[in-house]
Formats: structure tokens, sequence, C-alpha cells
């Protein structure tokens, strides 16, 4: 009797695991870190490798010969240059998202209102300077903005205007790059809020309108509201992005005139490769860390904060 | 039995001679290095003008079996640079690379020492100039080989027509071909009443003020021949000097008949410049010339390759050379060091020379007298004095004499023309001088 007992006992133990494991496969949560699991190590391999190679590299002194702590970020901080490419990323950053989610608000209104029919065409022809490759896009507009030959220039000629130093003057340089960003990335917003526009019930509209409200009341108290969570996630992929940005001041006017147009990524590049000095460029490009980590909490917690009072 | 002990006075006599021993030895030929050989070579900007690298490369594999493998690596987008960090971070690439001319004091620690082919090739062809010594010795050893691709003299490149018509300076007769220039006229202020009367005929001069290394060079050439040195050669600050102060006064001069756009010139700029006719001098070696040969003829007939004016301290020449650097962790160095020194021959220096339309300069005092230089045209002798036969100038790269590593910052943070450029946008010069020293500090650190 005992013995059956026992013999009963040893030939449940591998089913129990198979079930435990089937149960485990079956759960969604198993499943979806299985599919996420070659994303996740790509992104390991790709990106937290050389986050941490970066503070690593930060920690090094010019020659890369020994640990020198943190005083390679406490030589930047008495860097005039320095803060001056902090206040330009945060002016280049934050003006291009606010004018890209105004303009790109605008038009997903514009082509909301199209009849679904046309609809299509406008979307794909709207989308364009963001599929372009941006160093594609740029050098285009380095043409226009060259500073012999630009073709704006030549064009405010024949009204007698001009010619404008786009990117031999700090103002419009700053404006230029801003300019090409907004360009490139406005495509995005209009595509996301779009995706949102079509999401708002139109209930909430119809029931607006009885209730007397006008088209803008009916943007402020129903379109936004709805759309708040989209426009919070977007506006931080979109910051992070920007902020990061690279090839836009880099062909335009590679940081110049005089360094008023460097962002962190093209400072942190002519400093750690062009100058020969990786500790310094790689302290350069990790100072982006806090200052996104700062924005994505506040807008993060925010949208999580609205999403429980949901 | 007795026990044999090295005192540390014999231990460092016996290093001191086998160290010696070491560096005065003469390279070795072995027969057959064999293996495979990895090189990247810079990608030339004249057209066909990898031709040469290749098929030498390709017979020399040939004839000692070994396997090659060539990459050409552009310059464009830095793309160069991003390979020698990448391959220096992480130990591995190609056995031979080409170095820019600042890279080599940069990867020191990694190069492999060529004092056997240097001591080869300086027997060979004599001496080089001191801006190749500077730039690829370090700790008292040759760590790069000079490479006459792309190595270049960044001197005017002059309309003819131009000067004759706007500043009556017959450049023909001040640097004729075949013949030492006639040059003692040609001073810096010569030039600059030459920019202002180009400047008035319609026709100004195209030198940059951007933060390119054309505009660069020009800068660091102007800068040493008025003295001005912004570091010494100790590494001691002399940003706030006379010298430095009169050459800032002599380019905000000549930046008032420079075009308004100066400041944002890039390295095309000043070249796309002179094809389109506008221009009548700009500071580049000749591919401006070999491409207005190709898309505007009758532009490249009248250009001529010439000298720099000489300052009170000088006549200095903007001088970028190119090295050729084995990794010392490299897994083929005997190959390298043969590919080396069969590349630098004389035979091989000039074919090379040839193809990339004599825009290639060997650093060696004796490889200065190809035919090229003298023959190739229009209008025939053009280049004659490109690689300063004569050597009626010192060439010299922008930052030089600072210590290397500082130098470099100094260059690639484009602080000459960042002076000026603040001095032209009302800066007072006292301020500016104050801002200068203050980034130069910061380059000092170790």
């Amino acid at each position: 009797m005992v013995d059956a007992v026992i013999q009963g006992i040893d030939a449940r133990a591998p089913a129990r695991k198979r079930s435990s494991l089937r149960k485990a496969m079956q759960r969604k949560s198993t499943v979806a870190f299985l599919m996420a699991l070659p994303l996740i190590l790509l992104i390991a391999l790709l990106v937290i490798y050389p986050a941490f190679y970066s503070l690593h590299l930060a920690t090094l002194n010019k020659s890369m010969e020994r640990f020198v702590g943190l005083s390679n970020f406490t030589f930047l901080f008495k860097r005039e240059t320095f803060w001056m490419v902090v206040q330009q990323s945060c002016i280049f950053a934050v003006t291009a998202v606010i004018f890209k989610a105004l303009i790109g608000f605008i038009v997903a209104h514009f082509v909301h209102n199209i009849p679904s029919k046309g609809q299509r065409k406008w979307r794909g022809m709207l989308l364009v300077p963001w599929v372009i490759p941006p160093a594609m896009s740029c050098l285009a507009w380095l043409w226009l903005f060259d500073p012999s030959y630009s073709a704006f220039n030549w064009i405010f000629a024949l009204f007698g205007i001009g010619p404008v130093s786009w990117t031999g003057d700090t103002n419009w340089a700053r404006f230029s790059v801003i300019l090409i960003n907004i360009w490139i990335g406005a495509p995005f917003f209009m595509i996301m809020y779009l995706a949102a526009l079509k999401s708002v019930p139109e209930q909430l509209y119809e029931a607006a309108e009885i209730d007397g409200a006008n088209w803008w009341q009916r943007i402020w108290y129903v379109t936004l509201p709805m759309m708040r969570n989209i426009i919070a996630i977007t506006a931080l992929f979109s910051l992070i992005v920007t902020f990061a940005n690279f090839d836009i001041v880099r062909i335009i006017t590679a940081g110049g005139p005089i360094d008023t147009t460097h962002v962190f990524a093209t400072w942190s590049f002519w400093l750690g490769i062009q100058g020969g000095d990786i500790p310094l460029g790689a302290c350069v490009s990790l100072f982006m860390v806090p200052i996104l980590a700062v924005a994505a909490t506040f807008i993060l917690r925010d949208i999580n904060r609205r999403g429980s009072e949901v | 039995m007795k026990r044999k002990t090295v005192t540390r006075r014999r231990f460092m006599a016996t290093t001191a001679a086998a160290s010696a021993t070491m560096i005065a030895a003469p390279f070795v030929r072995t027969a057959n290095a064999a293996g495979k050989l990895s090189i990247g070579f810079w990608d030339h900007w004249v057209p066909g003008g990898n031709n040469a690298s290749k098929a030498l490369c390709e017979e020399w594999g040939a004839k000692n079996k070994v396997e090659m493998q060539i990459d050409y690596i552009t310059s464009q987008g830095h793309k160069n640079l991003l390979t020698i960090a990448a391959e220096q971070q992480a130990k591995s690439g190609h056995d031979i690379l080409a170095f820019p001319s600042w890279q080599p004091h940069g990867s020191s620690q990694h190069l492999e020492p060529v004092d056997d082919i240097m001591a080869e090739l300086v027997k060979l062809h004599g001496k080089v100039n001191p801006t190749v010594e500077y730039l690829a010795r370090s700790g008292g050893r040759w760590i790069a080989v000079p490479t006459c691709v792309g190595s270049q003299i960044k001197g005017p490149n002059s309309r003819i027509d131009f000067l004759k018509k706007h500043a009556d300076i017959d450049l023909l007769a001040m640097y004729p071909a075949g013949s030492p220039p006639k040059a003692d006229a040609w001073t810096m202020d010569a030039m600059l009443k030459a920019a202002e009367a180009c400047h008035k005929g319609g026709n100004p001069f195209g030198i940059g003020l951007g933060t390119t290394e054309d505009n660069v060079d020009t800068a660091g050439a102007i800068f040493q021949s008025f003295g001005a040195a912004l570091v010494d050669a100790k590494g001691t600050i002399t940003v706030k000097s006379d010298p430095v102060r009169k050459a800032l006064e002599y380019y905000i001069k000549l930046s008032q008949w420079l075009p308004p756009d100066a400041p944002a010139w890039d390295n095309a700029a000043n070249n796309k410049y002179l094809i389109s006719g506008k221009g009548s001098l700009i500071m580049n070696p000749p591919s401006a010339w070999a491409v207005a040969k190709r898309d505007a003829p009758q532009v490249a007939e009248q250009l001529w390759t010439h000298g720099m004016p000489s300052g009170p301290a000088g006549r200095y020449s903007p001088f970028l050379p190119y090295f050729w650097g084995i990794w010392n962790f490299g897994k083929n160095k005997t190959a390298a060091k043969e590919l080396i020194m069969f590349l630098s021959q004389r035979t091989s220096v000039e074919k090379m020379v040839d193809a990339s339309a004599g825009y290639d300069l060997p650093a060696f005092e004796k490889l200065t007298d190809f035919k090229i230089w003298a023959e190739i045209g229009p209008p025939k002798g053009t280049l004659y004095h490109y690689p300063n036969p004569h050597n009626h100038q010192v060439l010299a790269v922008a930052a030089q004499p600072a210590p290397p590593k500082i130098a470099h910052q100094i260059y690639t943070q484009a602080i000459h023309t960042k002076m000026i450029v603040r001095i032209l946008k009302g800066e007072q010069m006292e301020k500016t001088l104050a801002w200068a020293e203050g980034e130069l500090e910061g380059f000092t650190r170790t």
C-alpha cells in the first residue's frame, strides 16, 4: 500500500511540473515576456551596455589611462561653452517640440475634417518630411540656407530683400536649425494626434453642441481632455529625440557661428571624436540623462495620475 | 653553486643598451611576410586617387603571398576619425590605418613604434620637415610614417587675371614655373592691399572664418607669420601677448575685404567660391583647381598655386600631413612594416602623386621634384610651387608649437577663427583674449 502511494507520488511529480510549465506558458505575461525577449536582449546589447560603457568612459582622464571619478563633470561645470550648450539644447528642444505639437495639432484637425475618401493621399503627403532620412533632407535644406548661394536669398533678392545670413548669424542660425527640426518632426505629431482625434467618440461632440458649446469650447472641453495622454506621451517622446538630435545641427551649422548652435550631441561629437577627448565627450552626452529623466518623471507621473482617475 | 645577481645599475645599463639597439636597428626586410594584411586607407577626394595605392598593394601582396584587404575610409562626416576611435577602443581592426595630422598623438599608446622604417626612409629620401616630427614623434620615438596620400599644403590658389587686373600683381613673375620664387614683395601688407583691391574690383578673396579645417589652417599660418602662439612649446598660455593682438588686428582689417558670409564658411565654401568665378584667391590644396579643370575650365586656366605672404616673423604655410600607423595590437606587424616600406619607395610615391594629379605631397626633402608638378596644367606649371620646392616658406600646422595634445584641442575647437569672429561681432579684444585664455586653460588638463 505504502509502496503504491510512493509510486503514485513519483509518477505525478513530472506531470505536475509539466502542467505548471503549461500554465506559465498560458499566462499572458509569460508569453508577452518571451515575445519581448529578443527586443530586451537587443536593447541590453545596444543601449544598456553602451550606456554603462559611456559612464565608465566619463570617469577616465583625457588619455583614458586612469580613473578620475567625477572630475570631468566638475571640469565641465566651469566651462562657459558647456552652459551655453545646455541653454541652446533647451531652447532648441523646447521651442521645436512646442511648434511641432502646435502645427501637428492644427494639421491633424485639417486632415480629420477632409472627407475620408481623399484623406489617405493627404496623410501620405504630409508624412513625407518625416519618412525621408534626415541626413538627406538636411542636405537639401543646406542648399536653401547655403551661406553664399542660398536659394531663399535668391528668391528674396528678386524682391530686393536680403541677403540673410542664415547660418552666419546666431539668431538666424538657431532659427534655421529649429525650423528644419519642426519640418521633419511635425508629421509625427500630426499622425499621432489624428489617431487620437479619430478615437474621440462623436457623441461627446454632439452632446457639447446640444449644450451650446462653440468651436473653441468643443476643443477646450472635449478634444484636449480626450487627447491629454497622447499629447503628453508624444511631447515626451519628441523631447527625448529632439534633445538628442545630431544630424540637423551637424549638417546645417556644425555648431557655428562661434558654438552658438551646438546641442549636446554635436558638442559631444566635437569634443570626443574630433578633439580626441572621448571621456569629456562621454560626459557631455551623459548630461542629457538627468534633464530628460526629470522631464520624463513629471510627464509620466501626470499620465499615471490621470490613468488612475479614469 | 654561485648565484648570479643582477644589480640595479647593471639592469639599467642593459635595458638602456637594449633600447638604444632597438631604436637604432635598421629595418630588416624578411623574405616573405605571408599571412593576411588589412589596410584602412584614406578615401581620396581626387577621382582615381585610390587607383595607384590599390595597384601597388596588390602588386606587393602577390609578390609576397600576402592576402590583402583594403578599405578606403572617407573623411566625410569624420568617418575616418570614428574608425580610429572605434578600433582603438576595441583593440581590433586594420593592421595599417591612415591617420590625419593630429591623430597619431591621440593614439600614441596603441601605435607600434616605426623608428626602423623612418631611419631607413630618411636615409633614402632625406629629412622630413619639423612639422612631421612634431606630429608623428612621441616619447622620443616615431609612432607613424608620413604618407603622401592626403598630405597637403593649403597655400594660396589665385586668379592670375584678377590679381593682375585689380591689384597689379603678376603672379607668374612672382612665382615663375621652374624657377625659385621672387616673392620678397609678397608680404602680409601686400596681401591686405590686394584683398582690398580685389574686393573693390568685385572679386573678393575667399578666405573663410568658420570652424572647419581650411579656415583654421589659414588663420594658423597668418598667426604664425606674426609670431603669435596661443600656447608655447612648453605649454604656457601666451594668448595675451602683443603678437597675438597684432595678428588679430591684421585679421580684422583683412575681414572687411572678405565676403560677409565668411564666418559661416565650411571646407567646401572656398572651393565653390573660386570655381564659381567670383573669388580671386582662396587657401587650399589644388583640389579646387582639379574640379575647376573638369567643371569650369575657363576658371582653371587662370589659377596659379603659390606661396603664402611673409609676415613679421616669417613666411608660414599651412601644412597637413597624413600618416600611416600600425596598431600595436595588429596581427601582422611584420607584413605591415614591409608594405609601408614598399609604398614609401620613390617609384611608389611618384605613382601615387601622379594618380592624385599632384594633390598628394611627400614629406621627405628629396621627393619634391616629381615631373607632374612642373608639367601639369593648364596653365602649365600651375602646381610647380605647390610642394614648396625651394623651401622659401616654413611648413607648419595651426597651433604649433603648443604641445600636440593641447594644439589638437586648439585646432579642433577653432580658437583662432572663433577669436576673430567674436571681435568681428563687436566684442572687445581684451574680452576675447580672456575668453580664449579660459578655453586654453581647459585644454591643458591631462
